[in-house]
């Protein structure tokens, strides 16, 4: 026959057959909406996947109230265009103490994030729920199954792992028990970008260059998205050329400067980049190697 | 337009897997900048000396880093200006066996390490085998540490040969002996100056530019079936993943177990429609009728699948608590989840010598062949015919663990109702007529008591006849069953029927089914009907058409 799939098109059927199968044998399904690139190719996989039917399970956001306000006005056209339904959460209690990132730090990511997320997914009575995250990320995701199983505390144990054969994926849990499920785990950050080009799937601006307010702290600019944004003694807001790789809550997101307002010119500047993508998420190098696998075991997804 | 290889690295504990991978990543530029700076500072402190330690890209987890051993299975992704590749490296040691067995049933190609020191060692024959009972058809085996032994051709030599015999012991096909130092770099990217007497390839041309999916060709088209989908009460497609061959709109189907026929009348690629889809992309097909298929039926044209209740199959298992006779599980195969039972374990397989030992237990990491019956009928194939029919995972029933996984080697269709020797033409002349089905038609107006009262006629000129009344009960399959294995005996079937026609059961071949055409409704013509086409020298082959 000769036909050739492209290695994007291997990587799109094997996701869409993970999603399918959770659809098809877990109980109570959730997509998490993280809002960012990798979530946008999730999102328009699960809109292919069940195609002409829309995804028979609910989408969800954790809401940390520190999002950059384009993520979120794109969040909501984003519900609207597909016609899906946008579960939105945020940890109230969280919110009532005042937990913000310039005070509270890595409690601030635990409680606002990691402690919502449980929250939600607990609330919701979710069994599976579906992330964006990929195995080229990290290198403790690089030796997570694609089914990820949590105990009741939603926790991971690494050395406890599902034997994962073929595509003979074993969804069977415990009451209390979840998953979760990583349809994009063998992506990379190149091919999520050219699937987006490929699909010409919708991505926040954000990921483009664009004149913003920003200061410098750290070696990274942090942008100045709204008037929350604490500024240290000798800072001074800037208005630069920058763009993000990852995004995240504002404060805690650096971005660089760039001329990249295509996605021709974004894939060029990924291509050739010397950095790899998490070095501009404080999350991860905050407390050195393995901070990232001690979150997880703690129920960080 | 770029490709994607899978392959897996195997080997012992120091045999340098890490290392060889690492080294790739290094050579071909693939690092990010940050990664390589993490690399330098890791390795100033590591067992090298301040060497660069290229093993540090690939080992992950906290404790085994402190172990200094890989305890899982990591993936790691890099693409050239050729291919993509994802690698998933594995682990060694004996007791995870499993971590082996799940990086192999990922890959299309597997890397063999063996040391320049050492030879083929029990690791490497254990390696190959579960490789090989994996589905594994493409092996390098990459002879490491050549710088150790001074890149004696002498002493690669003799390993080779003992690769070359393990080759031709387990069936291996496509198998290629590299020289190495994954340490050193020497014929990793490259091909090294320090073994002139090697003119091969080097590992990464020749990932680069192997074919694995030239064999990979199996017969017909088939798609388990993972979905329903049905958008409104207007729309009921069949949603899955082709596994092999094409499918056009306008082709006949057949939907297994059952064995219904259909036609495609549209078909989506993802949410394209399209007039053709082939093997690999993810599909929903739309069918001219209505017919049975839920999630676990598989659709499918010219492969020649079967169905089967039991099977016998190789295992390899994975649970801590050993297997038993009579254990109970959940079987999931293709897209359907059954209730198994293993009803005898008949022996198991040393993976390091591969001799056959009579066993009624496996422990973990053990390799055997066992019979699994399940509850009910399901499609399936043998492993080498079909792989995505004949690749299961066994689920316990009580702990939700996958407890082994396996392939198919053989199964066992209607094993309770098993045929007789004597050939249809000896019984035939020997009962002086031939076996015919004949259809008679409730819509037509022939009803059950006309044909109680023809074969009551039958019987007594000589006919060994059987009247069957399909009452809508029992299912086409098992009702056409039972015709074959009556015809098989050599009696005429009368067959009182609610259906339109013959293709709405699953006959073999080999049954002659006649439908009668009904203009004459009285006992007598009905009798001297099946009496002509019943004689012994009645040429059925041309009653064929009359249907």
């Amino acid at each position: 026959m000769g036909r050739n799939l492209t290695h994007l098109d291997v990587l799109e059927a094997e996701a869409i057959y993970i999603i399918r199968e959770v659809a098809a044998e877990c109980e109570k399904p959730v997509m998490l909406y993280s809002i960012g690139k990798d979530s946008s190719v999730m999102l328009h996989l699960a809109m292919k996947a069940f195609y002409p039917e829309k995804p028979p399970f609910p989408f969800l956001h954790i809401d940390t109230t520190w999002k950059f306000k384009e993520m979120i006005r794109f969040r909501d056209e984003t519900a609207k265009r597909y016609g899906i339904e946008m579960k939105v959460h945020i940890n109230e209690e969280g919110v009532k103490q005042g937990i913000n990132p310039f005070d509270h730090g890595s409690s601030y990511t635990d409680i606002m994030k990691t402690q919502a997320l449980k929250q939600a997914l607990t609330a919701g009575g979710y069994t599976a729920a579906f992330g964006g995250g990929r195995r080229d990320e990290e290198k403790s995701r690089a030796k997570e199954r694609i089914f990820s199983f949590r105990n009741s505390a939603h926790g991971w144990d690494p050395k406890n792992q599902r034997p994962e054969m073929w595509k003979l994926y074993n969804t069977r849990i415990h009451k209390g028990e979840s998953i979760r499920v990583f349809p994009l785990s063998n992506w990379t950050e190149k091919d999520i970008w050219q699937y987006i080009k490929r699909e010409d799937i919708p991505i926040v601006p954000l990921y483009y260059a664009a004149e913003r307010p920003c200061v410098e702290r750290d070696g990274q600019l942090i942008m100045v998205d709204d008037e929350r944004m604490r500024l240290l003694p000798g800072e001074e807001v800037q208005v630069k050329k920058i763009r993000f790789r990852t995004l995240g809550c504002y404060p805690l997101t650096g971005g660089f400067e760039s001329d990249a307002v295509t996605i021709d010119e974004v894939i060029d500047e990924t291509l050739s980049a010397v950095d790899s993508e998490r070095t501009t998420r404080v999350i991860d190098s905050d407390s050195g190697a393995g901070s990232m696998e001690r979150r997880k075991k703690e129920g960080y997804f | 337009m770029r490709d994607l290889l899978r392959f897996i690295t195997c080997g012992s504990v120091d045999d340098g897997k890490s290392t060889l991978i690492g080294h790739i990543l290094y050579d071909s530029k693939l690092l990010y900048a940050d990664q390589e700076k993490a690399l330098r500072l890791e390795s100033k402190v590591g067992s090298r000396g301040g060497e660069i330690d290229y093993s540090l890209l690939l080992d992950g987890l906290t404790e085994e880093r402190e172990q200094g051993i890989t305890i899982d299975v990591a993936y790691r992704y890099f693409t050239t200006d050729v291919r993509s590749f994802i690698v998933a490296d594995t682990p060694g040691h004996e007791e995870y066996t499993r971590n082996m067995a799940v990086g192999a049933s990922f890959a299309d190609l597997s890397i063999i390490l063996t040391d320049a020191g050492k030879g083929v060692l029990a690791q490497t024959k254990r390696h190959a085998r579960i490789c090989s009972v994996m589905g594994i058809r493409y092996f390098v085996f990459a002879v490491n540490k050549m710088d150790l032994v001074h890149y004696s051709e002498e002493a690669y030599r003799r390993i080779e040969k003992d690769i070359l015999a393990l080759r031709d012991e387990l069936k291996l096909e496509n198998v290629i002996v590299i020289p190495v130092s994954a340490t050193e770099g020497d014929n990793v990217t490259h091909n090294s100056p320090n073994m002139p007497w090697y003119t091969g390839d080097n590992l990464l041309h020749y990932l680069e530019n192997v074919d694995v999916r030239e064999k990979e060709k199996e017969k017909g088209f088939y798609l388990p079936v993972q979905r329903v989908c049905r958008p409104d009460h207007l729309f009921r497609g069949f949603q899955g993943q082709i596994e092999s061959g094409e499918i056009h709109v306008g082709d006949e189907i057949t939907a297994f177990p059952r064995r219904e026929k259909a036609h495609i009348k549209k078909i989506f690629i993802g949410d394209r429609e399209a007039q053709e889809a082939f093997q690999g992309q993810p599909v929903t097909l739309q069918l001219d009728r209505e017919i049975d298929v839920s999630r676990g039926s598989v659709i499918e044209r010219d492969s020649a699948i079967s169905v089967a209740d039991s099977i016998t199959a190789t295992l390899i298992w994975m649970d801590d608590q050993p297997l038993v006779n009579g254990g109970n599980f959940f079987v999931k195969l293709g897209t359907a989840l059954i209730p198994g039972v293993v009803a005898k374990i008949l022996y198991s397989i040393d993976v390091n010598t591969g001799a056959f030992r009579e066993t009624d237990r496996l422990d973990k990491n053990g390799i055997g062949v066992c019979k699994i019956s399940f509850t009910d009928r399901i499609a399936i194939d043998r492993f080498k015919e079909h792989k995505s029919l004949g690749e299961l995972i066994l689920i316990d029933r009580v702990s939700f663990m996958t407890s082994a996984c396996g392939v198919v080697e053989q199964f066992e269709q209607d094993s309770s109702l098993d045929g007789g020797k004597v050939s249809t033409k000896t019984r035939s002349a020997a009962m002086g007529q031939q076996a015919v089905t004949v259809v008679f038609r409730k819509e037509d107006g022939i009803d059950r008591n006309l044909l109680t009262e023809a074969e009551k006629k039958l019987i007594l000129e000589g006919r060994y006849s059987y009247l069957l009344e399909d009452d809508g009960n029992i299912e086409p399959e098992e009702l056409a069953h039972i015709i074959d294995h009556l015809n098989r005996a050599g009696i005429v079937v009368l067959l009182s029927d609610a259906k339109k026609d013959r293709n709405a059961y699953p006959f073999a071949e080999e049954t002659h089914v006649v439908v009668y055409a009904g203009e004459e409704k009285d006992r007598d013509s009905i009798v001297s009907f099946v009496k002509r086409i019943s004689s012994y020298d009645y040429d059925l082959s041309g009653e064929k058409s009359y249907i």
